[in-house]
C-alpha cells in the first residue's frame, strides 16, 4: 500500500479550477519533487493535502494511510503524521515559538494516545533541533514567525517539522528566500529526517535545492495537471530548457483530450 | 470560511458554568430605596453616626441626581431603564453573627466556594492566598487573619473595618472617590452593605496577594460592595478579585466603589476577574457591572498599578483610574475586556497627572465575538503643574467575526507643554490563515483561537500574579467557546 494514493484530483478555489486531475502514488522513503510555473496548482495541491477548506476538492480521491484524507479536518490530517513547511508562513504575535510546537506536538500525541511532554522533556530535544538547524536560542521565547527575516521563517518551519516528525511532508518552495549558507543548512535538515517510513514532497523552482536533497522522482505540474514525470534527472533538463518547451514536448506526445 | 466560522460560533456559545444557585435562608431589607432603607441598613450593621450621616448625605445627593435623571447616558452601551424602587438593597446570609472558624459556616455556602474553586479551605491556605469572601452583602469568613495581624496588616471585611478601625475609615473613606463623583458612586456610598478593606503599615511588604470572591446569590439584588485599600509609606500590597454569579432570567446590578490610597514610595497591585453572569446568547439576562474603580498616589514614588480581565457582565461600565498626585508617582492600567454574544463593554481608563515627573501606562486589548460590542474609553489628563509627564497609551482590538463591533475613544487634555505622550493603536481580525496555520499543526480550530487570543493579550496577562494568569487564561477560552467563525 503507498503512503499517499491521489486519483484524478480536481480542486477549485475561489470559484476556478486550479487543479485538473492529478495521478499520484508516494510510498514510504521517498522523495517527490514537484516543479511548475508560477501559478500552476502547487501550492493549491499542497493546500489540497492539508485539508485547507478554502480549496474545495470537485472531484477524485486521496488515500493516507489508507484512509479517506478527504474526510479529515486539517488538525486531523496533521495528527495522522501530514506536515506543511508553508511557502508564507503566518505571524501569531504573543505566542512563545517554543510553546507553540510544545502545544502542537502534545496535540498530536494526545490523538495517537500518547503521554502529554512537559517542558523538561520538550526542551532539551527542541535545543537539539534547533542546534541541527543552527538557529540561535532567542527564537525559543520569541513569538512564533513575528519580526523573523524570510529566512528565518523557513528554518522555523522545518525546525516544527523536526519536532513533529510527520510520515509525510510537504515543503513548499521552503528553499526560495534562503541564502546559500542557509540553504545548506535546512537541506541538511532535511536529509537528517529521510527515513524508510517518512515520504517527502518538495515543491521548488530551482535545481540549487535538488543539488543537497537529491529526489526519487520529479514531476512538472503545468495549468493543473503533472504533464511530465521522471528521475532527478528531469530537474537538469528543465533548468536547461524551461518549462515551456517541457510543456509543449509534452502537450505534442500527450493524447487528445477533453 | 465555513468550518473556521463555525467554529467561532461555536466557541462563543459554550454555557455559563457557575451559574448555580445556592439554596441558603438570607435576611433581606424590603424592596425598594428610601431613607429608612439606609437607616435599616446602618442599623443593621451597627454603624457609628458617622458612617449613617455619610450614607444619608450621599443618598440625598443620589436622589436629587434621579430626579434629575442625571443617570450617565455617555457611555457607548445601551439598556432598558432601571427601577430603583425595584432592588433590594441588603441581603445577608442568616447565621450566627460572628464565626470562630471556617466550620461554623453554613456548609453550603462552603460547598458553593469549593464549586467556584476558592481556596477557603485549610489545606489550600498553604497555597498563599488570604481569601476574604463576600456572599452576597456580608463578609462570611477571613482567612489568614492572624497571620497578617503579625505584621500589623488589616485585612477584614469593610463592616469590620467600621467596628475595629473607625478612624482609619473615617480618614479615608470617600478621598479618592466622593459621594459626588457619580451617580452610581452616589448609590453606592448610600446603600453599600459590605466589601474589603486593607491597611498596610509604613515599611511593610504583604507577604501573600490578598484575594476576595465576589458572588451574587439572591435573587433581585443589587450587590453594592465598597472595597478601600491604603498602602502607608513604603508598604507593597498586591490584591486580587474575583467575581461569578448565578444565572438568573432578569438583569442585577452591581455598582461597586474601590479607592486606593498609596503614600510616599508605597505600591498598590490590583488585579481583576470577572466573571459575571454575561446573559444568554440571546441576551437576555446579565449583570450590569456600573463599576468606580480609582486610586490616588498620594505620596511621592508610590505606584498604583491595575489589571484587570472582564470576560463577564451584560454591560460593564468601569474605568480603574490613577490620580497622580506625587511627584515621581506612577499609575497602570492593563485590561483585557471580551464581549461576545450580545455583551457590551465600555471601559478604560482615567490617568490624572498633578505631580512633576510623574508616569502612566495604558495597554488596553478589547476582544470581540459574536454581536458584542468593545469600547474603550480613556481620558489622560496633564495638568499645570505636571511638569515631566509621560503617558504611553497602547490600544488594540481584535475582531472575531464580522457581526461585533470595537470602538475607541481616547481623550487626552494637556495643560503643560513638557508633557511627553506617545499614542498606539491597531484593530485586526483574527485570519483564517492563522487559524489554519496552528490546525495545520494539529490544533482544533477552537484552541487555535483561544491561543491567538491569548498571544494577543499576553501583554496583560504577565501583568497578572501567576496562578491568575492561568486560570484567565482558561476562562478567556471559555467564554470564547462557540465563537469560531
Ligand atoms: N483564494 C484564491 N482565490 C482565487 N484564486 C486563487 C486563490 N488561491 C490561489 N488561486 C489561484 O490558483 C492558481 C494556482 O495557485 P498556486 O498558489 O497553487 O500556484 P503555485 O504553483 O504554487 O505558484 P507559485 O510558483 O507562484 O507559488 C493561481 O492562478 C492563483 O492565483
Ligand atoms: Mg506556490
Amino acid at each position: 500500500m503507498s503512503l499517499l494514493e491521489i486519483r484524478n484530483l480536481h480542486a477549485r478555489v475561489g470559484g476556478h479550477e486550479i487543479l485538473k486531475g492529478i495521478d499520484l502514488q508516494v510510498n514510504a522513503g521517498e522523495v517527490h519533487s514537484i516543479m511548475g510555473p508560477n501559478g500552476s496548482g502547487k501550492s493549491t495541491l499542497a493546500q489540497v493535502l492539508s485539508r485547507r477548506e478554502a480549496f474545495e476538492v470537485t472531484e477524485g480521491a486521496i488515500l493516507f494511510h489508507g484512509k479517506d484524507l478527504l474526510a479529515m479536518k486539517p488538525e486531523e490530517a496533521a495528527c495522522e503524521g501530514i506536515f506543511m513547511a508553508f511557502q508564507y508562513p503566518v505571524e501569531i504575535p504573543g505566542v512563545g515559538n517554543a510553546y507553540f510546537v510544545r502545544t502542537a506536538l502534545n496535540a498530536i500525541r494526545k490523538y495517537r494516545g500518547l503521554d502529554q511532554l512537559d517542558a523538561m522533556d520538550f526542551l532539551p530535544l527542541y535545543r537539539e533541533k534547533m542546534r541541527l538547524l543552527d538557529m540561535d536560542e532567542q527564537f525559543m521565547n520569541r513569538s512564533v514567525n513575528e519580526g523573523f527575516s524570510g529566512g528565518e521563517k523557513k528554518r522555523n518551519e522545518i525546525l516544527q517539522m523536526a519536532m513533529l516528525e510527520p510520515s509525510l511532508a510537504i515543503l513548499d518552495e521552503t528553499d526560495s528566500g534562503l541564502d546559500i549558507d542557509a540553504l545548506r543548512i535546512v537541506a541538511q535538515g532535511v536529509n537528517a529526517m529521510r527515513s524508510p517510513d517518512r515520504a517527502m514532497i518538495v515543491v521548488t523552482h530551482y535545481q540549487r535545492l535538488l543539488d543537497y536533497i537529491t529526489p526519487d522522482f520529479v514531476h512538472v505540474l503545468v495549468d493543473g495537471r503533472i504533464v511530465r514525470s521522471g528521475g532527478a534527472d528531469l530537474a537538469l533538463e528543465l533548468e536547461e530548457k524551461g518549462y515551456v518547451s517541457i510543456e509543449s514536448e509534452a502537450r505534442q506526445t500527450a493524447p487528445a483530450s477533453a | 470560511m465555513g468550518s473556521s466560522t463555525e467554529t467561532i460560533r461555536d466557541l462563543t456559545q459554550q454555557d455559563y458554568k457557575w451559574g448555580f444557585v445556592t439554596d441558603i435562608e438570607s435576611e433581606r431589607v424590603p424592596r425598594g430605596l428610601t431613607e429608612d432603607t439606609i437607616r435599616l441598613i446602618s442599623a443593621k450593621k451597627r454603624e457609628p453616626a458617622f458612617m449613617l450621616d455619610w450614607r444619608l448625605k450621599a443618598f440625598r445627593h443620589w436622589s436629587s441626581l434621579e430626579k434629575a435623571q442625571a443617570e450617565p447616558q455617555w457611555a457607548n452601551v445601551h439598556y432598558g431603564p432601571i427601577d430603583y424602587q425595584d432592588i433590594i438593597y441588603y441581603s445577608a446570609p442568616k447565621q450566627k453573627p460572628s464565626l470562630k472558624s471556617l466550620n461554623e459556616l453554613d456548609p453550603e455556602i462552603l460547598r458553593t466556594y469549593e464549586k467556584l474553586g476558592i481556596p477557603l479551605a485549610e489545606q489550600q491556605r498553604l497555597a498563599g492566598v488570604a481569601v476574604d469572601a463576600v456572599f452576597d452583602s456580608v463578609s462570611v469568613a477571613t482567612t489568614f487573619k492572624e497571620k497578617l495581624g503579625e505584621l500589623g496588616i488589616v485585612f477584614c471585611s469593610f463592616s469590620e473595618a467600621v467596628e475595629k478601625y473607625p478612624d482609619l475609615v473615617r480618614q479615608y473613606l470617600g478621598t479618592v472617590v466622593p459621594h459626588t463623583d457619580n451617580f452610581f458612586a452616589a448609590l453606592n456610598a448610600a446603600v453599600f452593605s459590605d466589601g474589603s478593606f486593607v491597611y498596610v503599615p509604613k515599611g511593610v511588604r504583604c507577604p501573600m496577594e490578598l484575594s476576595t470572591y465576589f458572588r451574587i446569590n439572591a435573587a433581585e439584588t443589587g450587590q453594592f460592595e465598597r472595597t478601600l485599600i491604603i498602602a502607608d509609606e513604603g508598604a507593597y500590597v498586591s490584591y486580587l478579585e474575583g467575581c461569578t454569579a448565578p444565572i438568573r432570567d432578569e438583569n442585577q446590578l452591581h455598582a461597586a466603589v474601590v479607592e486606593l490610597v498609596a503614600l510616599d514610595n508605597a505600591q498598590i497591585k490590583y488585579s481583576t476577574v470577572q466573571n459575571w453572569y454575561p446573559g444568554d446568547k440571546q441576551g437576555r439576562g446579565g449583570i450590569y457591572n456600573f463599576v468606580t474603580k480609582r486610586g490616588k498616589c498620594a505620596g511621592r514614588n508610590s505606584k498604583i498599578s491595575w489589571t484587570q480581565v472582564e470576560t463577564g457582565s451584560a454591560i460593564t461600565w468601569k474605568y480603574p483610574g490613577c490620580i497622580l498626585q506625587g511627584d515621581n508617582s506612577v499609575g497602570e492600567f492593563y485590561s483585557v475586556a471580551l464581549t461576545n454574544n450580545y455583551q457590551q463593554a465600555d471601559t478604560g481608563t482615567k490617568m490624572i497627572h498633578l505631580g512633576k515627573n510623574t508616569r502612566s501606562t495604558i495597554v488596553s486589548k478589547g476582544i470581540s465575538a459574536g454581536h458584542g460590542q468593545n469600547t474603550y474609553r480613556g481620558m489622560v489628563k496633564i495638568l499645570k503643574g505636571a511638569t515631566g509627564a509621560r503617558n504611553y497609551t497602547q490600544c488594540d482590538s481584535l475582531l472575531i467575526g464580522d457581526q461585533c463591533g470595537a470602538h475607541t475613544f481616547p481623550y487626552i487634555e494637556v495643560k503643560n507643554s513638557t508633557a511627553r505622550m506617545e499614542h498606539e493603536a491597531s484593530t485586526s481580525k483574527i485570519g483564517e490563515n492563522q487559524i489554519f496555520y496552528l490546525q495545520q499543526r494539529g490544533l482544533k480550530a477552537e484552541e487555535a483561537v483561544s491561543m491567538i487570543v491569548n498571544g494577543f493579550c499576553k501583554q496583560v496577562f504577565r501583568e497578572l500574579p501567576m496562578e491568575f494568569a492561568v486560570e484567565a487564561q482558561k476562562l478567556l477560552g471559555i467564554s470564547l467557546e462557540g465563537s469560531v467563525g
